[in-house]
C-alpha cells in the first residue's frame, strides 16, 4: 500500500508541472504585448526595453519559465498590474472568502444528496425515489448563475427577506451568514443533483449484490443492513463528495459574479477585465494546486478504506 | 385487459430476435420521457433555425419608449429588454446563437477526442502514455475554471469561447475513447483479424470504430448540456458572445439590472438555457438507458 501511495504522490507532480504550464502560457495567450498593457502610451522604445528587462521578458521562454516557477515555489506570485499589490495578498484574502462558500454549499449538497440518495435507493420505484430523480436531472442542468438570479428576485427583490449583494462589512454573525445564503444555495444545486445520483447508483449496486440477500436471510435488521450498504458504497461516495468540494472551489466563479461576493472567482473576474494578467495567473494557480492535492487526498483516504483499490 | 397483456408477453419470444438498432429503437420508442424530451428539443432547434422566419420584429432594433414591457404587452409577447428590444424576437435569434457555441466544442471533442483516443487505446506505449499524461493535465482544473481562465486570457468573442471549450471537453472524451478502445481491443476477434492478416487501418475502421464508437457518442451527448450552460455562462461574464448580438446568456447579463424594475422579463433567457439543457440531459440518459450503456 505505501508503494501506491509514494506513485500517487510522485504522479501529482508531472499534472502540477503541466498546470503551471498552462497557467504561464496564458501570458502569451492573452493578444497584444503583456508590456503594452501596464506601459504609458508616450513611453520612449527605450522606456519599454527597460521595462522588459525588468520584468524578464527578454529572455528565451523556457528561461523565463524555470524564473517564474522558483518565484511560485517561494510563494512570490508578483504583483498586481491594476493595484501594485502583491498577488499572493490578494489571492488570499480571496480563497478565504470562497473556502467558506465553497464549505457551506458542500455541507449543504452533501447532506441533502446523500440523504435524497439513499432513500431513493431503498425505496425504489416510489415517490421519493422518483423526487430524487427529478433533483438529480433539474440539479445538473439549471445554469446556477440563473439560479442565483432567480433567488435574488424572489428573496431580495420580492420578499425583501436577504441582502442581495457582497459579504457583510460588519462582523455580526446573523448579517454575515444572511449573505452567505443565497450563493451557498446557488451554488449547491450542481453538486447536490450529482451526489444524490451517484450515491443512488452506488447504493443499488450494493444493494444488488449477493451478499446483502445473505445478510438479509440471515435475519438482520433493515438498519443492520442499510449499515452494511453504506459501508461498501462509502469509498464511491467519497469520491464523489471529494470531486465536487473540489469543483465548488474553482467553480464558483459565476456564482460569485452575480452575489458580487468577495472571492477568488470575483477576484478572477475583475483580473479579466482590467487584462491583469498576474492575477490571473496566481488565482488559477492556486486554485489548481489545491484541486489537484484535493483529488490526490481522496484517492489516498480510498485506498484506506478499500485497500483493494491499491492493487490494481 | 388481462387476456391481452398475456398475449403480448407470449409473442414477444416469438419472433425473430431483434437486431440491435432495432432493439434501442424499439425501447427509445417506448420511453415516454426521453420521447418527451427529444420533442421539446426538436421544437427548441427548429425555432432556432427559422428565427428568420418566425420572429415578430428585428432582434436589434428597440424603441426607448417601449423598454421593459411586461410579459403579455400588447405587441409584444415576451415583453421587450432594457433597450426595448422585442423579447420573443431575441430569444429566437439567441437560440440560435446559443446552441451554435454549445454544440460546436462537443462536435469538436468528439471528432479530435476519438481520434486522439482511439490511438492512444489502440497503439498503446509510448504513444498511449504521451498523449493520456498530456490530458492528465487539463484534469487539473474544475472545467468551470479551465473555460474561464482560456476565455479570460484570449478575450471575449465567439470563436474564442468554441476554442475554449474544446479545450475543455477534448480531454473528457480522449478518455471515454481510450477505456473503451483498450477495452475492445483485448476481445478476441480483434486477435483474430490480425491473425487473418488485417492491417492497423482496417482494423480500426473496420472492427474497432464499430463497437467504440457507440459509448464515445453517448458520453458526448451527455455533455451537450454542460457546454451549453458553460457557453451562456461565458457569454454572461461578457467573455463570449459581444453585444449586440442576442444571446441567451448575454441578454441574462444586460437584463440583470433590471429585476427591480421588471422581475419576470430578466427570468426568460436563463428559462431558455435551463430547459434546452434539461432536454439535451434527459435525451442522453434515455440514449444511455436504451444502449445499454453504463456510466
Amino acid at each position: 500500500m505505501w508503494v501506491y501511495v509514494g506513485r500517487r504522490l510522485l504522479l501529482a507532480i508531472p499534472t502540477l508541472l503541466g498546470a503551471s504550464v498552462i497557467v504561464f502560457a496564458m501570458v502569451h495567450l492573452a493578444p497584444g504585448d503583456p508590456i503594452a498593457a501596464v506601459m504609458p502610451a508616450e513611453s520612449s522604445k527605450a522606456e519599454i526595453e527597460a521595462t522588459k528587462r525588468a520584468y524578464g521578458f527578454d529572455k528565451p521562454l523556457p528561461v523565463q519559465y524555470l524564473v517564474w516557477l522558483g518565484r511560485v515555489a517561494q510563494g512570490d506570485l508578483g504583483r498586481s498590474i491594476a493595484t501594485r499589490r502583491p498577488v499572493v495578498l490578494d489571492v488570499r484574502d480571496a480563497f478565504a472568502n470562497s473556502l467558506v462558500l465553497a464549505l457551506s454549499s458542500s455541507l449543504l449538497a452533501f447532506a441533502l444528496g446523500v440523504g435524497l440518495g439513499l432513500l431513493a435507493a431503498f425505496r425504489q420505484g416510489r415517490v421519493l425515489d422518483k423526487l430524487a430523480s427529478a433533483v438529480a436531472v433539474v440539479g445538473v442542468s439549471v445554469p446556477h448563475y440563473w439560479a442565483g438570479i432567480i433567488l435574488i428576485i424572489i428573496f431580495s427583490v420580492q420578499l425583501n427577506w436577504l441582502p442581495a449583494m457582497g459579504a457583510a462589512n460588519d462582523p455580526g454573525v446573523w448579517e454575515y451568514l444572511s449573505h452567505l445564503l443565497l450563493p451557498t444555495v446557488a451554488l449547491a444545486l450542481i453538486p447536490l443533483g450529482v451526489i444524490t445520483r451517484v450515491v443512488r447508483s452506488a447504493a443499488l449496486d450494493i444493494l444488488n449484490q449477493e451478499f446483502v440477500v445473505a445478510l438479509r436471510a440471515k435475519g438482520l435488521t433493515a438498519r443492520r443492513v442499510f449499515g452494511h450498504v453504506v459501508k461498501n458504497a462509502s469509498p464511491q461516495i467519497l469520491t464523489v463528495l471529494g470531486l465536487q468540494f473540489g469543483f465548488q472551489l474553482g467553480g464558483s466563479v459565476l456564482v460569485e459574479a452575480v452575489f458580487s461576493w468577495p472571492g477568488t472567482g470575483y477576484l478572477l473576474n475583475l483580473a479579466i477585465f482590467q487584462r491583469d494578467i498576474p492575477v490571473l495567473q496566481g488565482v488559477i494557480l492556486v486554485l489548481a494546486t489545491f484541486f489537484v492535492l484535493l483529488n490526490l487526498a481522496v484517492d489516498l483516504l480510498q485506498t484506506m478504506i478499500d485497500p483493494r483499490i491499491a492493487r490494481h | 385487459m388481462a387476456l391481452a397483456t398475456t398475449l403480448v408477453e407470449v409473442a414477444v419470444p416469438a419472433t425473430a430476435p431483434m437486431s440491435y438498432w432495432r432493439t434501442v429503437g424499439w425501447r427509445l420508442a417506448r420511453d415516454r420521457t426521453t420521447l418527451l424530451a427529444g420533442g421539446v428539443l426538436a421544437l427548441i432547434v427548429l425555432s432556432a433555425v427559422l428565427a428568420p422566419w418566425l420572429a415578430p420584429y428585428d432582434p436589434a432594433a428597440g424603441s426607448i419608449r417601449a423598454r421593459l414591457a411586461l410579459v403579455g404587452s400588447p405587441g409584444h409577447l415576451l415583453g421587450t429588454d432594457e433597450q426595448g428590444r422585442d423579447m420573443l424576437s431575441r430569444l429566437l435569434w439567441g437560440g440560435r446563437m446559443t446552441l451554435i457555441a454549445g454544440l460546436t466544442p462537443v462536435l469538436v471533442a468528439f471528432v479530435v477526442g476519438s481520434g486522439l483516443g482511439v490511438l492512444a487505446g489502440y497503439i498503446g506505449g509510448i504513444t498511449n502514455t504521451l498523449i493520456m499524461r498530456t490530458m492528465d493535465i487539463f484534469y487539473a482544473f474544475p472545467a468551470v475554471l479551465l473555460a474561464i481562465a482560456i476565455s479570460g486570457a484570449l478575450g471575449p468573442g465567439l470563436a474564442n469561447t468554441l476554442i475554449s471549450l474544446s479545450i475543455v471537453f477534448v480531454p473528457r472524451v480522449v478518455r471515454v475513447a481510450e477505456s473503451a478502445t483498450v477495452q475492445v481491443a483485448g476481445l478476441e476477434y480483434i486477435a483474430a483479424a490480425r491473425a487473418s492478416g488485417a492491417g492497423v487501418r482496417a482494423i480500426i475502421r473496420h472492427h474497432l470504430l464499430a463497437n467504440v464508437l457507440g459509448p464515445i457518442l453517448v458520453f458526448s451527448s451527455t455533455q451537450v448540456s454542460l457546454s451549453i450552460i458553460l457557453a451562456a455562462g461565458l457569454s454572461f461574464l461578457g467573455l463570449g458572445v459581444t453585444p449586440p448580438a442576442a444571446e441567451w446568456g448575454l441578454m441574462l447579463n444586460t437584463l440583470r439590472q433590471s429585476i427591480y424594475v421588471n422581475a419576470l422579463v430578466p427570468a426568460l433567457p436563463g428559462l431558455a438555457i435551463f430547459v434546452t439543457s434539461m432536454a439535451f440531459n434527459l435525451l442522453s440518459d434515455g440514449l444511455r438507458d436504451a444502449m445499454e450503456i453504463r456510466g
